[in-house]
């Protein structure tokens, strides 16, 4: 079995393999290409320099914060989808991936229309409260959090309906009330599926540029995450918005790494 | 007859009304700063309407990443600065094929919402912590403009957000997420009903040329120069006039 498997891949057909190695180049030359150009023998000091800094602590902040919002709206959103009795939950489903494939400039203008000062709920936030969300760094963790969370909802939502229920209802007939039975048995057995899902929430929040521009606005220190430094960068001095870019790329590999054996070795 | 052979040549070799602007043809390429896109799409359809069969395409964004565009080969015939120093960057590396010329000059004026709830009356409205304020980034030209005004009447300001062009910056003041922002009195005037100007003396200061030129790697060469003059021509700078920019 083994060894028809085996020379089965050494026939490979050139018609798949040469789309194949163009598709592979095609992909990586240009991460390879910002590498090569990334100012090496400076970057520690561009990387330590106050505005990159300031960015990238302010970009690690907010993905975080927003990864945290993600976690306590999302979790409970995927079991609501996957377990929940509640009608047109199909339809439901569909809606929350909306954000998953709508540009994330739209979002950011939902978000504006909604929240902002003059929004839909923003102008009552704003007379009862005084409380004014776009150019704040609270407007920067809900925009990546509403670009993020269909990301975290998708995976632990996966990972409930793989899980057996039958494990719940034990627990249940056993006495434990069903927010005992989440803690204890459910959450456990999904907890891959909760970390493979943070992790990818936390890297497409630190990625976020879109809504964040759109909504949150750019304020050094306040609102100015790595995208949009590296944007703002690219106007005057490339060199510095090449070292940002790279920030992102090793993060984005790293994260990738760390989601390892879940995604990039298969199914083996 | 031979009336209207000639006229049927003068048709098909694009000779019309306009003798002027020369035999164009084909398709014009146009990179202009955002700040022209409404000057600039109607006199690309202009120029179209005196040239038929010519296609006017016109590229708007922030003038510096338009210059970079332009090293890095874009194929664009005319380029239209919002600063000189952008254009100084194509003619540095030889990417321009004629002397830029000076077409309109813009300075900025304060842009408030509707009905100015805010109350601002000047730049000193700036300073003000309470207040919400836009502005572009320093980086872009309309930013580097208000550092100019604000460095002259020796206010702080401070503001809420430092958008990545002036368009940006407009938008938040439609919306009226922002009580004031510095944009340019063309901006302010295209959005005449959403938007109320304000006008300050230390507008002289925040003059800025525009500036454009033919490209040396032009696909089009005949056509770049033919809509360039068109831009100086009585009809393009009466559309510039009225759009509120000054025209040389």
């Amino acid at each position: 079995m083994t060894s028809t498997r085996r020379r089965a891949r050494g026939r490979l057909p050139v018609v798949l393999v040469l789309p194949a190695v163009v598709g592979l180049a095609f992909l990586l030359i240009p991460l390879v290409g910002l590498l090569v150009r990334a100012p090496w023998r400076t970057l520690p000091e561009q990387l330590f320099s106050e505005s990159v800094g300031d960015a990238l602590r302010l970009s690690l902040v907010c993905a975080s914060l927003a990864t945290v919002v993600c976690l306590v709206l999302g979790v409970p959103l995927a079991w609501l989808l996957a377990r929940g009795d509640v009608p047109g939950r199909g339809v439901l489903r569909a809606l929350v991936t909306v954000p998953l494939v709508l540009p994330p400039v739209v979002g950011g203008v939902a978000l504006l229309f909604v929240l902002g000062r003059r929004g839909l709920v923003g102008q009552h936030l704003d007379a009862w409260f005084g409380i004014s969300l776009p150019f704040t760094t609270a407007g920067v963790v809900l925009a990546e959090a509403f670009v993020a969370m269909p990301f975290l909802v998708i995976s632990v939502e996966g990972a409930l309906r793989a899980a057996d229920p039958r494990y719940e209802e034990a627990a249940a007939t056993l006495g434990a009330s069903r927010w005992l039975a989440f803690r204890r048995v459910t959450l456990p057995s999904i907890l891959p599926g909760v970390v493979a899902g943070t992790v990818l929430c936390w890297a497409r929040a630190l990625g976020e540029f879109g809504a964040t521009i759109t909504f949150a606005g750019n304020f050094p220190g306040e609102t100015t995450t790595m995208p949009l430094a590296v944007y703002l960068a690219l106007e005057t001095d490339p060199e510095s918005a090449i070292v940002l870019s790279v920030v992102l790329l090793l993060v984005s590999v790293g994260v990738l790494a760390a989601l390892r054996d879940r995604w990039i070795s298969g199914p083996s | 007859m031979r009336a209207l052979a000639l006229v049927a040549l003068m048709v098909l070799t694009g000779c019309g009304a306009t003798g002027s602007d020369g035999a164009a043809t084909g398709r014009i390429t146009v990179f202009a700063a955002a700040s022209l896109t409404g000057t600039f799409t109607r006199l690309g359809e202009d120029f179209e309407a005196a040239h038929p069969g010519v296609e006017v395409v016109l590229s708007f964004g922030g003038s510096a990443g338009l210059a970079q565009q332009i090293g890095q080969g874009a194929p664009a015939d005319v380029f239209a600065s919002a600063a000189p120093a952008n254009m100084a960057q194509v003619v540095d590396s030889g990417g321009t094929a004629a002397a830029p010329v000076t077409f309109a000059r813009n300075r900025l004026e304060i842009a408030v919402p509707r009905g100015n709830p805010a109350g601002i009356s000047g730049l000193a409205d700036f300073g003000d912590a309470e207040a919400k304020i836009a502005l572009c980034a320093e980086q872009v030209p309309c930013g580097a403009a208000a550092k100019r005004a604000f460095d002259a009447a020796g206010i702080t300001a401070r503001p809420d957000t430092l958008e990545q062009d002036v368009k940006a910056v407009l938008a938040k003041v439609r919306l009226g997420e922002v009580d004031a922002a510095l944009v340019y009195r063309t901006d302010v005037r295209s959005a005449a009903g959403e938007v109320e100007g304000v006008a300050f003396p230390e507008a002289d200061r925040t003059v800025n040329d525009y500036v454009i030129a033919p490209l040396a790697d032009a696909p089009n060469d005949a056509g770049a120069r033919a809509f360039i003059e068109h831009v100086r021509s009585e009809q393009g700078r009466a559309v510039l006039a009225e759009a509120g920019f000054d025209v040389p």
